[in-house]
């Protein structure tokens, strides 16, 4: 019996597409306002890295000839606050505090959360132990842990980190524990079973590198949450503590004069929005991204 | 029959978004008044895109760029959105492809046949359950009156397609168009469908434009056979002259690749090997499950099973949908216990061999499943995918693996190229192909195929299934054919079980079932099979 020689129909659209990598960008490209909350969040990134050499004053340095100047001043652009201090370099190093803290608490929701998901939704008899657990955290204000972890430690910048990923990560073991259940379903998880895989090889070969796109855009809709969480925190003076700047301490100080000198309150709520409309529409942008079924006429 | 064109469709043209190459060239087809056509073509024809501009529903930014759609003296290409609107449901109406999405399931059904004669402009509520109760009847569901108050879930693949059929009746349209109408449901079920939806439509006198992957579906069904091929129609006959004379290459390729009744078996003879153990003795398996829910109520999925495939033959496992054929197949596989009974590769039993003994054992069964989009993971490359068993059974070093990957591609009539590829840059047929490869890896002694050609298209069924014999008589291999077509069973398998709710009713070599079946549900399904009236 001959080999085929027929050759057999191919969608032109798929041999195009190339590399995953290509495909991603292609799809982010053609999504403006990802495009836009990428470019939003990479200005925002680099503002915070690049701070000691952006900031024309120290976060702390204190001028108390010239409190309450108005944005537009010389020498200060977004004015100063109650104790003259420059607002501009103050948001500039806020954000980088605020970024840390919640590169912190993402970083602690995935590590955490993703084994114990992947783990629940694999072994199910394991299941009950874990989907237990994690309504008891949730069901646990985030704001009693971190007044927990402030009365034993001490307010500081980790333990916000900390009260901020813990309360992040029952639903990271949600998100990772849906896609694992569905992602065992699936066929080709059974074809490795069939070759003996053990459940161990499957998790890595097969689910988690099926899961990425899940578990990455989680993390973009954790991260608002968690810059919003640590403003909160700071605020309530249960985080980070002034004078050092962040977006919440800043809120904070400026509530007293709020009548006097608003922009000292503005900026600083302006830049939390900003950060958080940019992780938003780039989180989005992404998911379409990272979507295989999602690449036809883009 | 008046000769007056019902439908005229005159040199369309679709295009989707700023794609230089038009989705359908220049098509033209004309419909008479109370004239059944079919249009066949396979998946990417564009065959639904006709019935999509014709509705004025093109997907996404699909649009016509010429020609001229009438219906009766009704232009519809370039309508407004208004008349469109009264032409949709009232003039035309859509029997759409997959009963189980299509039908709201927050929504009792009767309600959702009553929107639609709401919409025809019927008021006052004894008047509508009336008429739903008539059309559900019409349309073959039985105890209308009280289904009517049910929801889609408590109704079966069928009958949920019957109530889309009295859905699109509602209206009494003049033109019916039935996209796949069948395509998701098992042959005898089919059958029954079929004949219902011919007989509404020849009582009311309604044009019907039937879409169908199927040839012999539309031979059975309608008067006249539109050919489509990559956006183009390339021949038009009636089911007479497009079977037994066709014109265009596609076409008569189509027609003999089309799997039928008297399809003539392409096994090579010698592959049989009478003489030694067979490969696989499956005995008394049974296989119950607890129904959730419903305390110790148990559903007995296979009910004492028992058949055997002899060395290097084929054996097909026949059934519709919840027959139990999968269940045995897996428990085959090792993938799933046996409530009892045992089923023995070589003498060996998976599932009660443990550790060194059971990796040995899975080396020599291995699995084909039916979805080539479900069965390779799309993160890994092609490679990646053929060599996962050989890395998993630690079979030779990273060099090694890499020749072996070649040979598996070239064995599988795939270009070595396509290594470095991802799932989703493949088509249907080159995917299954993949599977297969991976299945090879190995070097199994049995091939478990679990509709393994069900997904594609016939042509691709067709090579894929000469590759599967092929690769049968130079390699020895035994396969566990499960299926619920008959018709490709003629062509490739020794034997034939036939499977119904769990038990085996018929048991026998292939020429036994086909020409001599016993049972009265073989009959069924043989009767079932389209396109046998039509077989030479």
């Amino acid at each position: 019996m001959a080999l085929i020689t027929t050759t057999e129909p191919t969608f032109k659209a798929d041999v195009e597409l190339g590399s995953a990598r290509g495909r991603i960008w292609r799809s982010l490209r053609h999504n403006p306002l990802g495009l836009a909350g990428g470019v939003l969040l990479a200005i925002v990134v680099l503002v915070a890295i690049l701070a000691p050499l952006i900031a024309p004053h120290g976060p702390t340095e204190v001028n108390f000839a010239a409190p309450f100047q108005s944005p537009g001043t010389v020498g200060y652009i977004l004015g100063t606050d109650d104790l003259g201090r420059d607002i501009f370099s103050r948001l500039i190093f806020g954000v980088q505090v605020s970024l840390q803290v919640g590169l912190l608490s993402v970083a602690l929701a995935v590590i955490v959360g993703t084994p114990l998901g992947l783990i629940a939704g694999y072994w199910r008899w394991l299941d009950g132990i874990i989907s237990r657990l994690t309504d008891v955290t949730l069901a646990f204000p985030f704001i009693i842990i971190a007044v927990g972890l402030a009365a034993i430690n001490g307010p500081s910048l980790g333990n916000a980190a900390l009260a901020l990923g813990i309360a992040q990560v029952p639903t990271m073991i949600r998100v990772v524990r849906g896609e694992t259940l569905r992602l065992r379903e699936t066929d080709f998880v059974l074809a490795a079973k069939a070759m003996d895989a053990s459940g161990l090889s499957i998790i890595f070969t097969h689910i988690l590198p099926n899961a990425g796109s899940a578990i990455i855009v989680q993390a973009t809709v954790i991260m608002p949450v968690a810059v919003i969480g640590e403003a909160l925190l700071s605020f309530l003076g249960l985080g980070i503590q002034p004078p050092t700047a962040s977006l919440g301490i800043m809120l904070s100080d400026a509530q007293q004069y709020i009548s006097r000198s608003p922009t000292a309150a503005i900026f600083p709520g302006i830049m939390i929005a900003a950060i958080c409309l940019g992780f938003n529409l780039f989180g989005d942008a992404l998911r379409d991204a990272l979507d295989p079924t999602n690449t036809r006429r883009k | 029959m008046d000769q007056v064109a019902h439908l005229a469709i005159r040199g369309l043209e679709v295009r989707f978004g700023d794609n230089p190459e038009p989705v359908l060239h220049g098509v033209d087809l004309e419909l008479r008044r109370g004239e059944r056509v079919a249009i066949v073509g396979q998946s990417g024809s564009g065959k639904s895109t006709i019935i999509g501009a014709i509705l004025g529903l093109l997907p996404g930014d699909g649009r016509v760029t010429a020609g001229s759609i009438m219906l009766g003296s009704q232009e519809l290409v370039g309508a407004a959105e208004k008349t469109l609107r009264g032409i949709r449901g009232a003039r035309i109406g859509l029997v759409p492809q997959d009963p189980s999405s299509n039908l709201n399931p927050a929504m009792k059904v009767g309600a959702q046949i009553a929107d639609a004669l709401h919409a025809h402009g019927i008021r006052g509520r004894a008047e509508i359950a009336r008429r739903v109760t008539a059309l559900m009847t019409e349309a073959g569901i039985p105890d209308a009156a009280r289904r009517s108050g049910q929801f889609p879930h408590e109704f079966s693949g069928g009958m949920r397609q019957r109530v889309l059929i009295a859905i699109a009746l509602a209206r009494e349209p003049e033109l019916l168009i039935a996209d796949e109408p069948t395509s998701a449901l098992d042959v005898t079920v089919q059958r029954q469908i079929l004949n219902h939806l011919q007989t509404l439509v020849e009582s009311r006198g309604t044009s019907l434009l039937f879409i169908t992957h199927d040839l012999g579906v539309a031979a059975d069904r309608t008067d006249r056979i539109i050919v489509m091929l990559d956006g183009r129609i390339v021949e038009v006959g009636t089911p007479e002259e497009i079977l037994g004379n066709p014109q265009h290459e596609y076409t008569r390729r189509l027609v003999a690749a089309a799997p039928t009744v008297t399809s003539t078996p392409r096994l090579p003879a010698e592959s049989r090997d009478a003489q030694s153990e067979p490969i696989l003795i499956v005995k008394d398996l049974v296989k119950e499950f607890k129904i959730r829910g419903q305390r110790g109520s148990i559903l007995r999925a296979v009910n004492t099973v028992s058949f055997e495939i002899a060395r290097g033959s084929t054996t097909a496992v026949v059934g519709e949908s919840g027959s139990g054929k999968t269940t045995v197949a897996r428990i085959i596989l090792g993938l799933e216990e046996a409530t009892s009974g045992t089923a023995l590769v070589d003498g060996l039993s998976i599932t009660a061999s443990r550790g060194a003994a059971r990796h040995a054992l899975r080396r020599r069964v291995q699995p084909v499943f039916q979805d080539p989009y479900g069965s390779l993971d799309p993160t890994s490359s092609i490679e990646r995918l053929i060599d996962e068993p050989l890395r998993i059974f630690r079979v030779g070093d990273r060099a090694a693996r890499r020749v072996r990957v070649a040979e598996l591609l070239d064995a599988v009539a795939l270009p070595r190229a396509i290594a470095q590829r991802r799932p989703n840059e493949l088509s249907g047929g080159q995917r299954q192909r993949v599977a297969i490869a991976r299945a090879l890896a190995l070097d199994p002694e049995l091939l478990i195929l679990d509709e393994a050609v069900s997904a594609l298209d016939v042509l691709v069924q067709d090579q894929i299934l000469t590759l599967l014999m092929d690769l049968q008589s130079r390699l020895g291999l035994s396969y566990l054919f499960i299926t619920h077509d008959l018709a490709v069973v003629r062509q490739i398998a020794n034997n034939v079980v036939v499977m119904r709710q769990g038990t085996v009713v018929e048991n026998d070599t292939v020429d036994e079932v086909f020409l001599a079946p016993r049972a009265e549900y073989t009959r069924d399904l043989l009767g079932a099979i389209p396109g046998a009236a039509f077989a030479r």
